[in-house]
């Protein structure tokens, strides 16, 4: 296939996602050619949501570096739209790009069913130092149990707890982000501070503590010793310690009616932020941006950011993967590793706000040292990157997203509509046997 | 479909090429068979789109219904018969959505029909203006579903909502529309209401122009009241046009989806935090897109099909009941 036929290929895909079919496998000759790193070369990436390579300026570099290369992405708004089609490509064997963005969500399918189909990070001949960058939990999420790599890591989503100065200061609630780290160090801590703010006269009317019970219970579940999943990966949420934890907290959350009872992503949601509604939400770093732009500017200085109850938890982070059908692979996989090193996650921190995944770009003074001016000049680095250090590797499962909104959508239940809190997780625990079975 | 059925016709056109021609009679038989030859390719063009989109996924889905198997493994499931059907049947979540199917097409299909009616016996008559209010009333039809369900779903927000806002102002409680499952029902059926009962009111309409004047001049001559004239002309000489868009409501109420789906705003496709929107159109969806268990997804598309095919039947069957009645 001519290199121009890809790239119409590629744009193309983006138009009709599921029917096309048109970029081919690879041909055999371009497998056995040895590979020369100056040949012209295009390459497509095709991705979803925010990346921000493109934004960030990151592809001009690289083509500067490298001016045999030419880079095409698509994109697509959703990731969940996104893997629908990444899914149907897999099974047809053919449309992939040459390097293909896996989100947290879909990486352990990816993991457990198509190792095979991407090509594998940890044969590279510098794999040990590159793993050397990345924190272990990110590298280890994308491995198979025999050492297969099937991308490298580009964000990560450690979390920090966001506050509203104005609301606590007004419900007459310490604001100092320190002393309110220490006051929740537990969740336990955390709702007796809700309670407070709940008891309180001054609180402005409407206004609640929390957005939504799932701000407690998706930060909650992974700081346990397991989440969804047994430890081979299985769906097997109801013998864990994180899912028992965050429930027992969520709900109790939600009962009391500490929450909002918004379900996270919904327009109430995003109405909410702007009217002041809630005073606390549990906010990994990519939420930064999100509660930035739905604020707008009236909100600088209102926002804070304190260390989250618990200890770190991840919530997102995406990787970058070369699927072995695609015709250039080796000069994929050198762009991936490009984009995934130290230097440019530094360049996406200061430039996107999108955290780094690998521990020697946190550690680099330019992140470690950060504070954000719209969050009270909160240091969003350090803050984030105690965190990231503090992330347990649980083990993550193809279906956590579908049972993480069993969860979090029965909760709801528990704040809006009145039911308890036993006979919603009876609730949820056949919408997970409805997930994972059938 | 193409190669069992252009099999038998090639060899019919084949054949007199091979017999020698003595006579006139196959001569003739050829013209007939070429122009038929003639036909055949200019109907073709349906029939092969007709069989790569409609009759080979129908039959492909059925035959996915009979396998467990995931989305990115769509061939490579493994075989288990009827086991989908079965699940299903045993489902909680299967029982639940075809209620919800069930009472959301109640609540949107007959004030719906009933309120098409109403408008077309009143466009009917000679209004100022009627072009106008005719396409007016189209106006809804040809909204996006998406769009139409966004602005409905803001309108009835809980703590934003307009409506919500209104019954605040006038010293009523709020209400949590979306949480509730009669009012989550009743707000989508009116997104469903709002946008088809202008294009029922149309097809209404043309009916009652064909309905001879005579007979309501008759009728008036009785003494009959316009209320009268309206339910012993107007209605039953729109039986067949009744009954045409009865079946038609009903087939888009079995399949409703656009609208549930985004009544949420987060794009979940749970159909509500208790499933109470959730249609059977939803479940699929969420079976097979959300969970990827593209098996028991294709055994819903099935069970819907089968539905609507025994809701069109007994339909037909009250029809002709009621003609030969009639008669």
């Amino acid at each position: 296939m001519s290199l121009s036929g890809k790239g119409k290929a590629a744009s193309a895909a983006l138009a009709v996602a599921l029917l096309t079919g048109a970029c081919g496998g690879s041909a055999a000759s371009d497998d056995d050619a040895p590979y020369d790193p100056d040949a012209p070369v295009t390459l497509t990436v095709g991705l979803f949501g925010t990346f921000g390579f493109q934004e960030a300026g990151l592809y001009d570099e690289y083509m500067d570096l490298h001016p045999n290369v030419t880079i095409k992405e698509t994109s697509v708004e959703k990731s969940a739209d996104y893997y629908r089609a990444l899914q149907t490509r897999l099974a047809a064997g053919s449309g992939l790009e040459d390097v293909q963005g896996i989100e947290i969500g879909f990486v352990s399918d990816i993991v457990q069913n198509h190792a095979d189909a991407f090509a594998d990070f940890g044969q590279a001949e510098n794999a040990d130092e590159v793993r050397e960058t990345f924190y272990d939990w990110k590298y280890e999420q994308a491995m198979t149990e025999d050492g297969r790599v099937v991308g490298l890591g580009t964000d990560a989503g450690p979390q920090a707890m966001c506050f509203r100065r104005d609301l606590f200061e007004a419900a007459g609630l310490p604001t100092d982000r320190e002393e309110l780290g220490e006051l929740w160090s537990d969740w336990e801590g955390y709702l007796d501070v809700g309670r407070r703010y709940q008891d309180s006269p001054t609180k402005p009317a409407g206004s609640a503590f929390v957005d939504s019970p799932a701000s407690v219970f998706s930060a909650a579940v992974y700081q346990g010793e397991l989440a969804y999943n047994d430890e081979d990966g299985n769906p097997a949420p109801e013998s864990s310690d994180g899912v028992e934890n965050a429930w027992e907290h969520a709900s109790e959350a939600a009962a009391e009616d500490l929450t909002a009872g918004l379900s996270q992503f919904g327009d109430e949601w995003n109405s909410a932020f702007a009217n002041g509604a809630f005073a606390t939400i549990a906010c990994p770093a990519w939420m930064l941006g999100y509660i930035t732009s739905q604020v707008g500017e009236d909100g600088a200085g209102k926002w804070d950011i304190a260390p989250l109850p618990g200890q770190g938890g991840n919530w997102g982070g995406s990787w970058l993967g070369v699927p072995e059908s695609s015709d250039d692979k080796e000069a994929a996989m050198a762009l991936v590793e490009w984009l995934t090193a130290p230097e440019q996650q530094i360049k996406m921190f200061t430039r996107e706000a999108h955290f780094p995944s690998s521990s020697e770009a946190a550690e680099d003074p330019e992140v470690a040292d950060a504070t954000s001016e719209y969050f009270s000049g909160a240091p969003i680095g350090q803050i984030f990157g105690e965190s990231a250090e503090n992330i347990r590797r649980t083990p993550i499962g193809r279906y956590d997203t579908q049972i993480q909104e069993a969860f979090t959508t029965a909760l709801t239940n528990v704040a809006t509509q009145g039911v308890s809190p036993d006979e919603a997780f009876e609730d949820a625990m056949a919408s997970v046997e409805q997930v994972t079975g059938g | 479909m193409t190669i069992a059925s252009s099999g038998p016709r090639e060899a019919l056109i084949a054949a007199p090429v091979v017999a020698p021609p003595t006579t006139t009679p196959p001569a003739r038989r050829r013209t007939r068979l070429t122009r038929n030859r003639w036909g055949y390719a200019y109907v073709a063009p349906f029939f092969l789109v007709f069989g790569c989109f409609s009759l080979f996924p129908f039959l492909y889905t059925a035959w996915v219904s009979l396998h467990e198997t995931s989305l990115s493994n769509i061939d490579g499931g493994t075989w288990v018969g009827l086991e989908n059907y079965r699940n299903l049947l045993q489902s909680e979540f299967f029982w639940n959505a075809a209620r919800n199917t069930l009472t959301i097409g109640i609540l949107a299909t007959v004030p719906q029909l009933c309120m098409a009616l109403g408008l077309a016996h009143l466009l009917n008559y000679k209004l100022r203006h009627r072009t106008f209010f005719r396409t007016v009333m189209l106006m809804p039809y040809a909204t996006s579903i998406a769009a139409a369900t966004l602005v409905f779903a803001q309108i009835f927000g809980r703590d934003y909502g307009l409506i919500n806002a209104v019954l605040e102002g006038v010293g009523l409680e709020r209400i949590d529309w979306e949480g509730g499952t009669w009012t989550s029902q009743l707000a989508i059926a009116t997104i469903v209401t709002w946008r088809w009962t202008g294009y029922n009111a149309l097809i209404y309409l043309a009916a009652m122009q064909s309905i001879p004047g005579e007979l309501y001049e008759a009728a008036e001559m009785d003494g009959a009241s316009r209320w009268r004239q309206f339910l012993h002309v107007t209605i039953p000489a729109l039986r067949p046009t009744i009954l045409f868009t009865v079946i038609v409501s009903t087939i888009g109420a079995v399949q409703l989806f656009g609208e549930p789906l985004l009544f949420s705003g987060n794009g979940t496709t749970n159909g509500g935090t208790s499933n109470q929107y959730q249609t059977l159109g939803l479940l699929m969806y969420q079976q097979g897109w959300s969970n990827f268990h593209i098996g028991q997804a294709a055994a819903t598309a099935w069970a819907m099909f089968l539905i609507i095919l025994v809701i069109v039947g007994a339909a037909a069957v009250v029809g002709r009941l009621r003609a030969r009645a009639d008669r």
